[in-house]
């Protein structure tokens, strides 16, 4: 078995695929900084609130004023030295460290999308993406044709990792049975040309995307694996992530995980790529200089193993701390994040702040939208820890106004996957004397309903 | 293989252009009939609503100007029955903040903000009467126009005067208060006068053939329009704020509507909460039908009519504790503010239902603020 294994992690394997990754990964990325830039996004989400969500531990994260714009710049030209392979290291530590920054500065933004995004910029610090195909290259003057194959397979199993926990997550009652929340979704989209009004009413439809979506989801990664399905699981993979980008505003993700699952196919299929990039220049007439080929040698591969076993095992426990929480995970949310848990509920709130004197007992309640934009209400009238931390922003505002005895309390009701409204948060608990941490919230109330399943 | 690529690509680019096309085929099958809602909603409630307003303001700017003509008592009198007219026909339409009316300001409070902010502030009329120039375009003056500012001038008693008619005989300032007063209802008149054309020359039919399901699309802006009318509007300024729900316990009898008249905020209320559930079932402005195409219907078709009837029970229960109130809701918060914010947790519970269960169902965005989703 040790002898399987260090054979394994022995084999080469052609950098094309790698390289095209990497190319990819670039392009996308970099478009992704332009995009959300260009929308105005920056300041809309991390300028314009006067207060941001924070992760637990993770207070320090904040935007930082107009320098925010400098972190996507900084952000946005590592991707294209990424995309261009020059100094690739460099430049893919400092996209990981920028991007990771930008997500963690407030967490009302929190997408399954951006975490996938920082874990596999993450792992791409320790990949030879520049092995090939590269500016790099032509600066040391040295390429390498052939990597190790655990490179590539890495990305292959974080890929597959993401598919199979957002398959596995799938399982349960409300998705399944009761087609929620896609019975809700789908019918909105009425205005569709030819299914609006057809399919997307109809509920045995509802039923077979739920069905089919947990299929695909926990199948695309093998079919993929297989040369003999691979292209029909290619056909697959575009089709399911553009129907789901024209049904929901997904943003750029489907076509990152378009371009990503490209690292699947055998490298001559990449090396055609290639070729037709490098058509291209050639018709610009770019000077071709000579560069050696050279035999790849990982360094410290003793050291980058066991690091990289350890980020995959937690990858792989992580979406399961859930049962450590008591109460219903759609529910209360413990553990719902960095679990691969996508599109899985319907989840509507209204929270309302009371502000008690405790001791003359006069109380008055807070206007949201007088500290928090829309899309960062909308996100805490749902998530407990969203709600505590905005309590104890709401008990520092007003102590410093003058206030004292400060109790906090909450009118909070939450629908959940088409259930109607229940009241969510204890309303006699004072959430100032609550601490948040990583042990269950016991003020949270019951769901009183069961969604069976994983 | 690179033809398989370059041919996928090219799906992918014809999918990704169709997606984003906002043609909406209105070929109805079976289903709920959106452009049925939109026009029941148009064309038997909301611009009768509005012109039965314009008529009240075009009956109101005679009075005023008969008032001006020969002032005395009578005809003040007379300009207050028209203004309170006006003012009940007023609670039918502050919902409307779409279209032209929407363009007005980027004011959270859409384009009441033109016709009704109280408590008015008296300073700014005295001062305006007074000779300093004033714009009641300028955000500075949302406060000081509108029925709030007819209010005063029609029943308020200015700094040093001791009847209301005074303002426009004894008062120093008399001309500077009948220009003010004019001034005002021009505004008014010129307001839902933009608003009325609009409805009726172009926007009907654009606010019909909006049936896209997207934030823009006629029905989400509706939907949206409809909770915060009734949020703010209609719970926290009418009931919540004078019963010092959002300050301390510390009771507001000057925040009323109508506080200068002051005897008819309760029948303003029960006026803008019939406004709205009517809205809710469809029902025609002039009563012909009782329900047609709605949000109630939609919910029906959505299998959830049990929501529907307890959206209109919440509705009952507070038009009941406001019935049971004094018709001067600043005389009941000095006498019993307990009865006060009892109607107010009446209405605070609908809240809930339209705006966490009904949003829900209906897929609309609250207040949305465009962003990526999972």
């Amino acid at each position: 078995m040790p002898n399987t294994l260090s054979t394994y992690l022995n084999t080469k394997t052609s950098a094309a695929p790698l390289a095209v990754f990497r190319i990819g990964f670039g392009v996308m990325m970099l478009l992704s900084i332009i995009r959300f830039w260009s929308y105005g996004w920056i300041e809309k989400l991390y300028l314009n609130p006067k207060f941001n969500f924070s992760y637990y531990g993770l207070e320090w994260i904040k935007p930082v004023g107009n320098l925010t714009y400098l972190i996507f710049f900084i952000c946005g030209l590592a991707a294209l030295f990424i995309a261009l392979g020059l100094k690739y290291r460099i430049a893919v530590i400092t996209f990981f460290l920028s991007f990771t920054y930008i997500e963690l500065m407030d967490k009302t933004t929190y997408l399954n999308h951006y975490y996938f995004i920082s874990l596999l910029s993450f792992l791409m610090c320790f990949l030879p993406a520049n092995a090939y195909y590269s500016v790099d290259n032509f600066i040391s003057k040295k390429q390498y044709h052939n990597i190790p194959k655990w490179t590539i397979d890495s990305v292959k199993l974080l890929l597959g990792i993401v598919y199979v926990y957002a398959g596995l997550a799938k399982i349960n009652s409300d998705w399944l049975f009761k087609a929620m929340p896609l019975k809700i979704w789908l019918p909105s989209k009425y205005d569709l040309p030819l299914i609006g009004e057809t399919l997307m009413q109809q509920h045995w439809f509802h039923v077979a995307m739920s069905w089919s979506g947990m299929l695909y989801d926990l199948c695309i990664p093998f079919l993929l694996l297989y040369r003999k399905t691979r292209w029909f699981a290619f056909a697959l993979v575009v089709f399911f992530h553009v129907f789901t980008r024209v049904l929901f505003p997904i943003g750029m993700f489907p076509y990152i995980m378009i371009i990503s699952s490209l690292i699947f196919f055998d490298a001559h299929i990449h090396e055609r790529m290639l070729n037709f990039f490098r058509g291209i220049f050639k018709t610009f007439k770019l000077a071709k200089e000579k560069i050696h080929s050279h035999t790849y040698h990982y360094k410290r591969q003793n050291l980058v193993l066991p690091l990289l076993a350890i980020f995959f095992g937690i990858q792989l426990l992580l979406p399961f701390r859930y049962v450590l929480y008591p109460g219903e995970l759609f529910w209360t949310e413990e553990g719902y994040r960095f679990s691969w848990r996508v599109m899985l509920i319907e989840k509507t709130g209204y929270t309302e702040f009371k502000v008690v004197d405790g001791k003359t007992k006069t109380a008055f309640l807070v206007n949201n939208s007088d500290f928090l934009t829309p899309f960062q209400e909308k996100e805490m009238s749902t998530q407990p820890d969203f709600i505590l931390e905005y309590a104890h922003f709401l008990g520092q505002h007003f102590e410093s106004q003058g206030h004292k005895n400060i109790e906090i309390y909450v009118d909070s009701y939450v629908a959940l996957n088409g259930r109607r409204s229940k009241r969510y948060i204890d309303p006699n608990v004072d959430l100032l004397k609550q601490k948040e941490s990583l042990k269950p919230k016991d003020w949270i109330l019951p769901f009183k309903d069961e969604i069976k399943g994983l | 293989m690179v033809k398989k690529i370059i041919f996928l690509l090219c799906v992918v680019s014809i999918i990704v252009a169709c997606s984003s096309s906002d043609d909406s085929n209105s070929d109805n099958s079976d289903n709920f009939d959106r452009t049925a809602l939109l026009s029941n909603y148009a064309d038997d409630i909301i611009v009768p609503a509005i012109v039965n307003f314009q008529t009240k303001v075009a009956d109101m700017d005679v009075a005023r100007s008969n008032f001006v003509n020969d002032i005395n008592q009578n005809n003040l009198d007379l300009l207050s029955e028209a203004w309170l007219e006006a003012y009940g026909a007023w609670q039918y339409v502050a919902m409307y903040n779409i279209g032209i009316a929407e363009t007005f300001t980027a004011n959270e409070n859409g384009f009441r903000v033109y016709f009704n902010v109280y408590p008015v502030t008296t300073n700014l009329i005295e001062s305006a009467a007074s000779g300093t120039d004033y714009n009641l375009n300028a955000e500075t003056y949302f406060a000081a126009q509108g029925f709030p500012a007819l209010d005063f001038l029609i029943h308020g008693i200015a700094d040093s005067d001791t009847t209301p008619l005074d303002k426009f005989t004894t008062n120093v300032n008399f001309d500077g208060y009948i220009d003010y007063l004019t001034n005002v209802q021009s505004q008014i008149n010129n307001r839902s006068n933009t608003i009325l054309n609009d409805w009726q020359n172009t926007f009907r039919d654009e606010f019909v053939a909006n049936t896209s399901s997207s934030v823009t699309g006629s029905f989400s802006k509706i939907v949206n329009d409809y909770i915060n009318y009734y949020e703010r509007a209609l719970r926290a300024n009418k009931i919540g704020t004078p019963a010092g729900n959002f300050s301390a316990g510390q009771t507001f009898p000057d925040k009323v509507e109508a506080y200068y008249k002051n005897d008819v905020s309760k029948e303003l209320a029960l006026l803008g909460l019939d406004a709205v559930q009517k809205f809710f079932n469809g029902q025609s402005f002039d009563n012909s039908s009782t329900s047609s195409e709605s949000f109630a219907s939609y919910l029906d078709y959505l299998e959830n009519s049990e929501l529907k009837n307890d959206i209109n029970a919440q509705f009952e229960a507070a038009r009941q504790q406001i019935q049971s109130l004094n018709d001067s809701f600043s005389q009941q918060v000095i006498d019993d503010n307990t009865q006060m914010t009892e109607a107010y947790d009446a209405l605070q519970a609908a809240v809930v239902l339209l705006k966490v269960d009904m949003a829900s169902i209906f897929d609309v965005q609250i207040d949305f603020q465009d962003n990526d989703g999972d």
